[in-house]
């Protein structure tokens, strides 16, 4: 077959619906990732120029431009969209558009969860912009701390919109989350060890897991101040057992990571281009991995330094503040090993280098301010000021935004197809640098003078108006660099060049293709046995469009494989959904969910809920067959099994990364828990919880035996009896669970009246919500088995269940127990 | 600390200049990652963090017997303060203090989280409503200290300041006696 013959009927399979129409069906990363990215892109122009509102309102003292109930909706609302929708889905955009690619295969793990990601995203974010066309919009700051924004000092709807619309768009960074680590661990070219990994993938990687357990202490706040807002059950209110400081300990456990959440994808970006850029590898690949997990790991234990002004005890200063400087050492790593790089390579000075030597400029002034903050008896004084606002920009905007301008510059070549053509980016480039470092080193200078930050407005007399007008300037310089990239972006889509393939010359395998890209990625799948495929064997692209790969047959199914985790040996064959709506469909109907806590319309909450599960239900039903697929061969005489008949199917694994971020959430429960029990004011509570060993036994027995059960039902399978019986038994535990934990709900003392009682609530009813979801996985399998879905060979959604039951049986236990065992020492 | 670092940014700029120049090294991962990456930044951490840990140790309250206590409780949009010594005397707004003795300042809210900061004197420490945090200050000459809420608390917030004011022996006397408002 020829080339261009395979290119046609591949298209065919894998394309998107033509017109716009293909939007809202498309479950192509290439597409996905697009929009995104152009989705992340709006977002940060809209930050932006809340930016300049501030600095408007900033540049002259007693400005009536706005007043504070103007101007706290104003940084409230730049910080909130910077934060949580800008910056992370950037990383999601990049992530999902690049990571096949790069990993040589055709696309994510599970295509529909990214554009069930990509809605939520969308929705969620319109939520805010909506709050902020109507002037309600969140006006808590961008960490929201409570009591300011609890029900008595925020009674507004403002904060709701927060709370609410910020938790939806973080189902999409965990479904991206959980998505991107599947796909880099099992997605990826045959003969791709983890140690040829491409390094953006490595960065990818860590910052996925770090989404996985960073983000849900934040979603647990938020449900919990939600709850406390909506319901009157106080978990934040010192006189009813509560205790804001666990608001902050939440926010920071996830706030924290989130700063190097940030930072990592930029660092991927910079490991990539950098070396490109220099015409060589990257020095140290190892080191820089090494540093980038170990990054990760330090930043979950330095989320107190955010708190060095609470009263924290003094050898719980001495700890953090240590270990907030021992940052600056894997840091400082992959500092050298890119300066490393340029000294072994000959850099040349091309548009995304500038936008690297900008990075490298900025961010080590940021991190130099970084460790200066770290040092504890001067964050006492520079806490909150202007300085500090100054410093957090240094390390966002150098470490997050140049790099991905250099990104932006590098990569657009792929996604046009094009060449840049007018020299723009030149001259954007400097009025941003230019303009960045006026703007911020002068709120450097003001904040050592004392300007506080969040100040709608100061006196003639503080002396600081020179330097804001100085500051404020420097803004609209930016700006106007910023306006310039548009336009030079905007003509390089619809004019410019035609480029040659791999214009960079790079090593990497997202060049081994057609740009811009097709639908398929690769019309055949490389062997991959080096970490620069490409700079080995240039031919590369042409060899796999004529079939030399793997699957090189086109199909009418979407088909790719999946590797060993570690060795990259090909193990399984995968066959993926093809367009379809149903993921715009449960994004909306998740909308109207929140949307409904939202306006406080609750008897649609439930309608919602089962609207949900019906989809769900749908979705995976979807994907069964019912007939035995035979081992299926993918070329150069290797035969795989598909993921219908295997143990760790896709889906199993994205259930264990589901599960971690999971886990982190009741883990942050339970903290919480002993949080309030130990620190808070107000406790022991007026009445403590009667416990029962009935209940109690009833609970970790039913767990116990839908665990057990679920494990005989598997064998039943596998040795070609009906599992059906012990599916049934299975399904009786999960209900002794559910009567358990709502028994527990019903009892629990005066949960409107102290944090003791609130909080087993919210347990029980976390245990009830996962012995309901585990119930119905179970009636699905036993509908699957029914109606013939299912047979000793087409065993996988067994194991995918036996997961979720182990899962309900433990966090049931410790719900139980935490609220039983209390109940007995009291 | 300014001084320390321009001079590591300096540095690094340095090597980041060098690195243009025509050079044909063999590539030295030791050299970059071991020396530079790792010793360098430890070096300099570790100095920095004995450094730190001894002037913190120098802010911190310590038992004295002639420490006056005062409390500081903060509310939406105005401090008022209370005397140990004088039982049942606040004021608003302002606090008196003796010069030249140390102070312990109680800080707590009744309603959302503030900050207690008062530049010249001390650093700055929360008042989060049912946690009291106690910060020693000390103020060398009498005068007048300018002090500001630093944490944000909604509208009011850029209004949200007040004033310390360090008497001499004799005045702080006749406050305590009740003669100065
Ligand atoms: C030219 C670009 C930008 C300018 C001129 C700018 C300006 C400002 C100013 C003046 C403030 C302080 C408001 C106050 O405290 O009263 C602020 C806050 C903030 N900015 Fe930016 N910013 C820019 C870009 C960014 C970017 C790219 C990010 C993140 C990726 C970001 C994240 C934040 C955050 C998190 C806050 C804190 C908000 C809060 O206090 O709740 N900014 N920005
Ligand atoms: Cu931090």
């Amino acid at each position: 077959m020829k080339a261009l013959e395979r290119h046609r009927r591949m298209t065919e399979t894998w394309a998107s619906d033509p017109g716009f129409k293909g939007w809202f069906s498309t479950v192509s990363h290439t597409d996905l990732g697009r929009m995104f990215l152009v989705t992340a892109f709006f977002f940060f122009l809209v930050g932006g120029i809340l930016a300049m509102l501030i600095r408007a309102q900033l540049a002259t003292p007693h400005s009536a431009f706005a007043g504070p109930e103007i101007y706290n909706q104003l940084f409230t609302m730049h910080g909130t969209i910077m934060m949580f929708l800008f910056a992370i889905p950037t990383f999601e955009g990049l992530a999902v558009y690049l990571l096949p690619k790069m990993l040589g295969t055709r696309d994510l793990a599970f295509p529909r969860l990214t554009a069930y990601g990509y809605w939520c995203y969308v929705f969620g974010g319109s939520m805010l912009l909506f709050s902020m066309l109507f002037g309600i919009a969140p006006d808590g700051g961008w960490f929201m701390y409570p009591p300011l924004t609890g029900p008595l000092y925020s009674p507004g709807i403002n904060t709701d919109f927060w709370l609410i619309g910020i938790t939806f768009v973080e189902i999409s960074a965990i479904a991206a989350a959980a998505e991107i680590t599947v796909s880099i661990l099992k997605y990826r070219a045959p003969g791709m060890s983890l140690d040829k990994m491409p390094i953006f993938a490595w960065y990818a990687l860590v910052t996925a897991l770090m989404i996985l357990t960073g983000f849900p202490p934040l979603i647990l706040g938020s449900v919990l101040l939600e709850v406390e807002r909506a319901f009157g059950l106080p978990f934040f209110q010192a006189e009813l057992g509560g205790d804001s400081l666990l608001w902050q300990h939440l926010f920071w456990l996830f706030g924290h990571p989130e700063v190097y959440i940030i930072f990592l994808p930029a660092a991927g970006v910079i490991s990539t281009v950098l070396p490109v850029m220099c015409r060589t590898t990257l020095l140290g690949y190892g080191w820089i991995v090494a540093a980038a997990v170990a990054l990760a790991f330090l930043s979950f234990g330095l989320w107190v330094h955010h708190m060095f002004t609470t009263g924290i005890p003094h050898m719980g200063l001495a700890f953090f503040s240590a270990a907030s400087t021992l940052v600056a050492v894997p840091t400082g790593v992959q500092i050298f090993a890119w300066i490393g790089t340029m000294w072994k390579g000959r850099p040349d000075l091309r548009l995304p280098m500038l936008h690297i030597l900008g990075f490298f400029i900025t961010f080590v002034i940021g991190g130099l301010t970084g460790v200066m903050v770290a040092v504890v008896p001067f964050d006492w004084q520079a806490h909150d000021t202007a300085f500090v606002t100054a410093h957090l920009h240094y390390v966002l905007f150098g470490g997050f935004v140049f790099p991905i301008l250099a990104g932006l510059y590098y990569w657009l070549p792929h996604f046009t197809g094009r060449l840049r053509f007018f020299r723009l980016g030149e001259l954007a480039f400097v009025l941003i640098f230019v303009g960045f470092h006026v703007t911020f080193l002068a709120m450097h200078w003001v904040g050592l003078l004392g300007q506080r930050r969040r100040i709608s407005t100061y006196q003639p007399e503080d002396g600081w108006t020179v330097i804001n007008l100085i500051s404020s300037i420097g803004g609209f310089v930016v700006a106007l660099g910023i306006g310039i990239v548009i336009i030079e972006v905007i003509l390089h889509a619809v004019a410019a060049r035609r480029s040659a393939r791999n214009p960079w010359g790079a090593g990497s395998l997202e060049w081994a293709m057609l740009t811009p890209a097709p639908a398929y990625n690769f019309a055949s799948l490389p062997h991959v046995t080096s970490r620069n495929p490409l700079a080995d064997n240039p031919d590369l692209a042409v060899e796999l469009a004529q079939g030399k790969g793997y699957l090189a047959a086109p199909s009418r199914w979407r088909e790719t494989l999946t590797v060993e985790v570690a060795s990259g040996k090909p193990d399984y064959h995968v066959i993926y959904p093809g367009n379809t709506r149903l993921p715009i469909v449960m994004s909306a109907v998740t909308g109207i969910f929140f949307l409904s806590l939202l306006v406080k319309f609750y008897w649609t909450v439930p309608v919602a809920v089962i609207g949900v599960a019906v989809l769900a239900w749908r979705w995976v039903w979807e994907l069964g067959r019912k007939d035995d697929l035979p081992a299926q061969s993918i070329g150069h005489d290797v035969e795989l099994p598909n993921t219908v008949a295997v143990d760790h199917a896709p889906g199993w694994w994205g259930s264990l990364f589901l599960l971690t971020a999971n886990a982190t959430f009741f883990g942050s429960l339970i903290f919480g828990f002993a949080f309030l029990w130990t620190v808070a004011p107000g406790w022991p509570p007026p009445v403590w919880f009667e416990p029962s060993a009935i209940e109690l036994g009833l609970g970790i027995l039913g767990g116990l035996v839908a665990v057990v059960a679920m494990r005989l039902a598997l064998r039943a399978n596998d040795r070609a009896r009906s599992p059906l019986p012990m599916l049934g038994v299975a399904f009786a535990g999960t209900l002794a669970v559910a009567a358990a934990c709502g028994l527990l709900m019903l009892r629990t003392p005066a949960p409107a009246e102290h944090a003791y009682g609130a909080t087993l609530l919210v347990m029980g009813g976390y245990g009830l919500f996962h012995a309901a979801l585990v119930s119905l996985m179970v009636v699905f399998l036993i509908a699957r088995v029914s109606r013939g879905f299912t047979s000793p060979v087409r065993r996988a959604e067994f194991p995918i269940v036996v997961l979720w039951t182990d899962y309900l049986a433990l966090v049931g236990a410790f719900t139980l127990l935490a609220a039983h065992l209390t109940g007995y020492l009291a | 600390m300014l001084v320390g670092a321009s001079v590591i940014f300096g540095f690094v700029m340095v090597l980041l200049v060098l690195a243009f120049r025509k050079h044909d090294d063999a590539p030295r991962e030791r050299l970059w990652i071991v020396k530079l990456g790792l010793v360098f930044p430890i070096a300099v951490l570790l100095a920095l963090l004995a450094y730190g840990l001894f002037v913190g140790e120098r802010l911190l309250p310590r038992q004295g017997a002639d420490v006056v206590s005062v409390k500081a409780e903060g509310r939406m949009w105005a401090w008022r303060f209370s005397y140990a010594d004088v039982e049942g005397r606040t004021t608003q707004g302002v606090l008196h203090i003796p010069a030249g003795v140390p102070v312990d300042v109680a800080v707590t809210s009744v309603d959302v989280v503030h900050s207690f900061w008062v530049p010249r004197l001390a650093g700055k420490l929360d008042a989060i409503p049912g946690h009291v945090n106690v910060l020693r200050i000390e103020a060398d000459e009498p005068g007048t200290y300018h002090g500001r809420s630093a944490e944000f608390s909604g509208e009011g917030y850029d209004q949200f300041a007040f004033t310390v004011v360090a008497h001499d022996d004799a005045e702080w006397r006749s406050f305590l006696a009740g003669e100065i408002e």
